[in-house]
């Protein structure tokens, strides 16, 4: 696709801001934020994938996912902003998500060790893994708060800090990855995963795509449960003291 | 010394904040072994709050709390407050039946509560057996009282924290509660700390009273102290004139 092609598909953004205009929706000052954004993001990545194919140099990965793995932080921090030291857990979980599903991927040899492979592989895994993080610490400082009462009864009977948190914990670890089983009952039926169009836009074989598709979400499978696991474990400890006792505890929006 | 032995509960000196503001003022005093003591006092006193103290759910600034003549922080918390049980007003429910909130006790041990014993435990507090397979959400607010009090009994606690567990009951009712209560104190020797807002209440089963005003512990003593108050301010809430 040419740049002249591409800029004639503004078309596609000029349709909803008329309509926002015309309904007064107020919708046209994140559209174009919205598509301004998207555009230079991805024009950057475009280009800086290009280098880091063409250098070819296993330094320049490893810097690429630690910037996937700073921006997934810093977006998913948020979320979680009532929980002590969350920047560090989720790095921790994003690096050893990371790490879980590329080691799996390389050292069974399922995918080539090409930055071309590992690059986009990574950025679906680390960019799941962060809505992931984001839907379980929604739900978790939810959970602590509205059942602060339960928590407290179960210290009171001589219940420890995990056996007080484990029903809020399980609640939230099943809450944030049902989506994720859920949405991947229901794929190809309506919709085609992004990627797998892709491929066969690009004149992949369709059922080449396919395998790779279902390795993908098999992946994205690991990466949603491991997440939440890992962030639940991570995080309850910090509620309590060392006489096991609940901290005052204030979701943070 | 003495007192050691025969004294369940002592506050040397207690105070506890939260969020700036002092909740409890150098509490000074001690619950005696084997007796039932009332914490009467207007609600906002920091009656719940000095209960809570005792079980260790929150620690005081500062002071020193001691259990049976040892140091609270010597206790391993999950040891010291399977000793010293608390029924709380709120009476929360965990969803499930009444069987699951009893046997919660003994599971947080890796144990379970053999059925008969669950069945005992509803009779002494009042309910037929038939309630033992009852959801928790269907109880009655009186209900659910009962069954947060026998769910603190399975632990077999040496000293009872019991947090206006008859608030919500009707007099029949209340005056089970009062019986059983009674029973637990005479059978195993239990030291009872029991708030309680009804004064007749307090010193109908009390042998002794705090009064609480205001973080502060103003009058201590037999619990027929509330005939004839010696402050004035206590003389003004035993008439129903502080709420
Ligand atoms: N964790 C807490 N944070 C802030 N304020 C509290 C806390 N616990 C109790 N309080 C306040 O302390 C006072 C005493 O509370 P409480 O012990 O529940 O009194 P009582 O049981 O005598 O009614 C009240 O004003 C209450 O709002
Ligand atoms: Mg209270």
């Amino acid at each position: 696709m040419s740049y002249l092609t591409l800029s004639i598909t503004l078309i596609f953004v000029i349709i909803p801001l008329v309509l926002s205009k015309t309904l007064n929706l107020g919708l046209e000052r994140d559209t174009i934020v919205a598509t301004v954004r998207s555009i230079i993001q991805l024009l950057i990545v475009g280009y800086l994938l290009q280098y880091v194919f063409a250098a070819d140099n296993f330094i320049y990965i490893v810097l690429m996912i630690l910037l996937m793995i700073a921006a997934a932080t810093q977006n998913a921090r948020r979320k979680g902003a009532s929980i002590k030291g969350i920047t560090w857990k989720l790095v921790v979980t994003f690096i050893f998500v990371e790490v879980l599903t590329q080691g799996i991927l390389l050292g069974l040899q399922i995918t080539p060790a090409t930055p071309q492979y590992i690059i986009p592989i990574s950025g679906m895994v680390i960019g799941n893994s962060m809505v992931l993080g984001i839907l379980f610490l929604n739900r978790f400082t939810s959970e602590i708060e509205t059942h602060q009462d339960e928590t407290e009864l179960v210290l009171s009977l001589g219940g420890t800090p995990k056996q007080a948190i484990h029903n809020q914990l399980i609640a939230s670890i099943k809450a944030s990855t049902i989506p994720t089983i859920e949405s991947q009952k229901t794929i190809g039926l309506v919709q085609l995963p992004g990627m797998m169009s892709g491929q066969i836009i690009a004149g992949a074989d369709p059922v080449q795509a396919v395998q790779f598709q279902l390795l993908i979400l098999f992946l994205l499978l690991t990466t949603a449960v491991v997440t939440s696991i890992m962030l639940g474990f991570l995080s309850y400890p910090t509620l309590f003291n060392d006489r096991m006792q609940l901290l005052r505890f204030e979701k943070e929006d | 010394m003495e007192t050691a032995s025969t004294t369940a509960i002592q506050f040397n000196d207690v105070s506890f904040s939260a969020e700036g503001d002092q909740i409890l003022r150098s509490i000074s005093g001690d619950f005696p072994e084997g007796k039932i003591t009332t914490l009467v006092g207007p609600s906002g006193a920091g009656k719940t709050t000095l209960i809570k103290l005792c079980n260790g759910l929150i620690s005081p600034d500062s002071g020193e709390i001691l259990i049976k003549g040892k140091p609270i922080h010597d206790y391993e918390p999950t040891e010291l407050r399977r000793k010293v049980g608390l029924a709380l007003q709120s009476a929360t429910m965990t969803s499930g039946t009444v069987m699951d909130n009893l046997n919660m006790p003994r599971q947080l041990q890796g144990e379970e509560l053999p059925e008969a014993e669950a069945k005992e435990l509803l009779y002494h507090v009042g309910l037929q057996e038939s309630f033992l397979h009852h959801r928790t959400k269907d109880l009655s607010g009186g209900q659910r009282q009962k069954v947060s009090i026998a769910r603190t009994l399975v632990n077999r606690p040496k000293i009872l924290l019991l947090d206006e567990i008859t608030s919500s009951l009707d007099r029949v009712s209340q005056q089970d509660i009062e019986t059983l209560i009674a029973k637990i104190n005479h059978s195993y020797g239990t030291t009872i700390i029991w708030i309680t807002h009804n004064l007749h209440q307090a010193l109908n089963v009390g042998d002794f009273t705090w009064v609480m005003m205001a973080g502060e512990v103003v009058e201590t003593g037999e619990s027929s102290l509330l005939n004839a108050p010696k402050t004035e301010r206590v003389q003004r809430f035993v008439k129903g004139e502080i709420e």
